[in-house]
């Protein structure tokens, strides 16, 4: 499964990384989010899939996964969205401001 | 602190008090007035050491300043620093005398003149009697800095500041090279004291950092000593007041090279290297400089090259005298040319001065230092005419002026090489005598032509802006103090030999003294027929002949000269460097977003590409892998196909839709790898997000198909195909590897007995680590925040006058 995982996780980045070279706003926010994904997923492989139970003490099994990068993800999560939609409203102001989401025709003045 | 240390720090002082004279009002007294008693009780000091130093060959002071990097204020005073402290604060006095009358105190800043020169000559007085190689290159860069300061004095002038600015870029570019050189000695003996030094010097002579730690330590003094090719700031340093190029530009700031070459030669003298480096350079730049001289119109350009020349006199007289440490028995024939060297310092400070000044009062009271517009000034300005005759004909080195004397003993060293039977000397010996003449030729044809192309000649009234007439008497008072100077130098000059010529030559040449011995230095105008006197006659009779020439000879040289200079080299180097730097910058700095992001992926995949091939760690280890099932295989399966869709996508709806598609797919993945929070806390935030997309996309225009070139394109495509199979790359070789326990069976034992909770992963978020989860609510609150601000402020609307 982590084999799978692996590509999984290699074709979130591969996206990802393609969206983020575009020109259009929109396109590279979703591509930052394909790479959140990507990213959480690739933290949760790394800890082994699959070997015990949830890691919920009620359940009384005698092995659970490992319950610590489920807790670094979902920090990870909120913090992505938290930063997520503060980019969302900012392109979106950009748009209503200049009237454009290409990356290329935000260039800044020449001699900055 | 000692005595000396006060010495070193009162110009200091005196400099940070000037301003204050200002306030008082004292308007009607020129502030000069106040601060000439300081150089002259400077002067009294130092002259009071003479017998001191003269007994017991130095005399020194210590104060600690930073003990741990072996930095401290050491100072000390032997008959070499002696010599130029009386020269820096004797040349001082008369400098600021002669200021009082040459800068006018209603029309000039004269406060911040005299804070820079203050600062100037304690900086330079530091320069020479530091014993600490540290504190003696600060106070070099401050000689730097203040020249710096004294030469765009009249800031107002294009000229000044291009000056200013080129004196700094090529002294800071030497002082850096020098700073070098002295680390590597530091590396060498383990100290920063010269004298430490000095007394290593075997260790230093064998060690293998010995040559570039000369050459370093020579490039500074070149670069400050004005030596070819590095003399080309000296000419545009005129640009600065009289008296400033009186001062540093002839007398005492250009000399510091000449100090640092003859305070260091007991440790690098003795050297072939050394040898040929100084007396090279010294004697091209001494010929080369003389021959330039004759060209200038300016008369102070005409001193500047002149101050060029002489100081590649005294540079090729100290390389010529360090062979004397290396040859056994008749080393004296050597050290002659040092005592030269010595002597000519004096005689160079004596007569440049004067002549700096006489060209200071023709500019004064003619308004102009352009020679072709001089002329018969000899019966207006009768003083200043004698002044300058004496002056130039010591420069030339006729009798009975001091000049003379260094002159024949400057040949005396040059014939004595002659002898000289190491470092292939004989092949070029016949060369040093003869530059040295022609250099002389030169030199006598210039000096001729600065005092008689000025004083006599057909008077020419109307090209001058003012009636000229003689200087006032307070301004003639210095240069006729050095022409006294000169001509008793050039009548008895044997009271310099013992009380500071021979203290001097023994600071340089230390170990050729056995203890309580002497040099003995006799200096006589008249010592027979020798060839010195026939090679004097010799310059006397071909510079009268090329003073005739001179017309005729100045369309030769011009030609000559307009082909190529070093001025040139120097401007296009400085505006090239900028250029293509900006053209570097340019082009890698476009401004755009992607350009940049696909620098950082490039750097990301070489660097862990290429560290994955150097320690070959990719590794496959599947054995401890978990089974597949059919389920999992479709969601993953699922997964990929909605995210390589996601670019596909024409419209911006569905490119939102495959995105969610892709995080409600990674929360089944939650589901099945035992993650019931993740899974929950994912699927509201993934649908919370498509919200906002769709919210804040519905209004925007429909996307539009991007036109990128096909080979951006395909570069695009090879970087995120990099970067996605480098990830793969590194979790499948991660995964395989599991060095460490994980801490998590900790987390599972003690979450209820600790944390009293059965929800491990809720027990790590709010009590194991609860300070993540604290900071990650800030980073939520933070982001909400500005999302509000930015949506209801909107301060520039008002200047853009765009209506939200």
């Amino acid at each position: 499964m982590e084999l799978i995982m692996s590509l999984a996780v290699g074709i979130l980045f591969m996206v990802g990384v393609y969206l983020i070279l575009s020109k259009n706003l929109l396109r590279i926010i979703l591509g930052t989010s394909l790479l959140t994904h990507g990213v959480h997923l690739l933290l949760l492989t790394m800890a082994r899939l699959k070997n015990g139970a949830a890691p919920l003490l009620g359940e009384n099994a005698s092995s659970y996964v490992d319950p610590v990068p489920q807790a670094l993800i979902l920090t990870s999560i909120v913090i992505s969205f938290g930063v997520t939609s503060f980019f969302l409203v900012l392109a979106y102001k950009v748009y209503q401001k200049l009237g454009t989401d290409d990356m290329e025709e935000l260039r800044g003045e020449e001699d900055e | 602190m000692s005595l000396l240390h006060a010495v070193i720090m009162a110009p200091f002082l005196i400099a940070a008090f000037i301003p204050l004279l200002r306030k008082k009002n004292m308007s009607r007294i020129h502030p000069g007035w106040f601060v000439l008693w300081l150089p002259v009780l400077l002067f009294l000091y130092f002259l009071s050491h003479i017998p001191a130093v003269n007994e017991v060959k130095s005399y020194s002071a210590a104060m600690l300043w930073m003990p741990s990097l072996d930095v401290d204020f050491s100072f000390y005073l032997d008959g070499l620093a002696l010599l130029f402290a009386l020269l820096i604060t004797g040349m001082g006095a008369l400098v600021v005398l002669y200021s009082i009358y040459y800068m006018d105190k209603d029309k000039e800043a004269v406060h911040r003149f005299y804070v820079f020169l203050f600062l100037f000559m304690g900086a330079m007085l530091g320069v020479v009697i530091s014993d600490n190689l540290m504190v003696l290159y600060g106070f070099w860069e401050l000689t730097s800095i203040s020249s710096f300061l004294l030469i765009s004095f009249w800031h107002m002038r294009e000229e000044a500041r291009y000056g200013a600015l080129k004196s700094m870029l090529i002294t800071v570019f030497g002082g850096l090279a020098m700073l070098t050189g002295f680390l590597m000695l530091y590396v060498m003996t383990g100290t920063f004291s010269i004298r430490g030094i000095i007394v290593q010097h075997g260790v230093v002579f064998d060690h293998p950092l010995f040559v570039p730690a000369l050459v370093l330590v020579l490039l500074g003094a070149f670069t400050k000593s004005a030596q070819f090719p590095f003399h080309i700031w000296l000419p545009d340093a005129m640009e600065a007041p009289t008296p400033v190029s009186a001062y540093l530009h002839s007398a005492t700031m250009v000399k510091a090279g000449i100090y640092l070459v003859a305070r260091l030669t007991p440790v690098f003298g003795a050297n072939g290297t050394w040898f040929w480096l100084l007396s090279a350079v010294g004697l091209f730049t001494m010929i080369f400089a003389s021959f330039r001289a004759i060209k200038q119109h300016d008369l102070k350009g005409m001193l500047a090259f002149s101050t060029i020349s002489q100081l590649g006199l005294i540079m090729s007289l100290l390389g010529v005298g360090s062979a004397g440490g290396a040859v056994a028995g008749n080393s004296m024939l050597y050290t002659a040319a040092t005592t030269a060297a010595i002597f000519h310092i004096i005689n160079h400070a004596i007569f440049k001065g004067s002549l700096f000044m006489v060209v200071g009062i023709v500019d004064h009271e003619t308004g102009t230092r352009d020679i072709r517009r001089l002329g018969g000034l000899m019966s207006l300005m009768p003083i200043t005419f004698t002044i300058a005759v004496i002056g130039a004909f010591s420069m030339a080195g006729i009798p009975p002026f001091n000049g003379f004397l260094s002159k024949e003993m400057f040949f005396t060293g040059m014939l004595n090489v002659w002898s000289l039977d190491i470092w292939n000397v004989q092949t070029f010996r016949i060369l040093f005598p003869i530059i040295a003449w022609i250099g002389s030729v030169f030199t006598f044809g210039y000096s001729m032509v600065l005092v008689f192309k000025t004083f006599t000649g057909k008077f020419k009234p109307d090209q001058l802006e003012k009636k000229p007439h003689e200087a006032p008497l307070g301004m003639l008072i210095s240069p006729v103090i050095l022409v006294a100077l000169a001509v008793t130098i050039g009548l008895y000059p044997n009271f310099l030999s013992h009380t500071l010529i021979a203290p001097a030559v023994a600071a340089v040449h230390p170990g050729l003294l056995a203890a309580g011995e002497h040099f003995e230095v006799h200096i006589s105008m008249w010592h027979g027929w020798t060839p010195e006197v026939f090679m004097t006659l010799g310059v006397i009779v071909a510079g009268v002949l090329l003073y005739v020439g001179y017309g005729k000879f100045r369309s030769i040289r011009e030609t000559w000269e307009r082909s190529f200079t070093l001025n040139r080299v120097y401007d296009l180097g400085l505006s090239g460097m900028e250029r293509s730097s900006r053209r570097l910058t340019d082009r890698y700095m476009n401004g755009s977003v992607r350009r940049y992001l696909m620098y950082i992926f490039v750097f990301l995949i070489a660097s862990l590409g290429g560290t994955m091939i150097a320690t070959q760690s990719f590794s496959l280890n599947m054995e401890n892998y978990s089974s597949v099932t059919l389920y999992e295989m479709v969601i993953v399966a699922v997964l990929a196909i909605s995210a390589l869709s996601v670019p596909f996508a024409s419209a911006r709806i569905p490119a939102i839709i495959m995105t969610g598609a892709v995080g409600y797919m990674v929360t089944l993945l939650f589901v099945i790898f035992r993650a019931p929070d993740l899974a929950l806390t994912q699927m509201i935030v993934e649908t919370v997000s498509v919200t906002l997309f769709l919210l804040c996309f519905y209004h925007l225009p429909k996307l539009k198909k991007e036109k990128n070139s096909q080979r951006f394109q395909l570069t695009r495509l090879m970087i995120s195909l990099g970067v996605g199979v480098m990830m793969t790359l590194i979790a499948l070789s991660a995964g395989g590897v599991k060095p460490f326990a994980s801490i998590a069976d900790y987390f599972l034992d003690n979450s209820y007995e600790l944390g009293g909770g059965n929800n491990v992963v809720n027990v790590i978020l709010v009590d194991f680590r609860g300070f993540d989860t604290m900071l990650e609510i800030t980073v939520l609150g933070i982001a909400a925040l500005s999302i509000f601000s930015m949506i209801r402020l909107s301060l520039a609307s008002d200047h853009l006058g765009v209506k939200l």
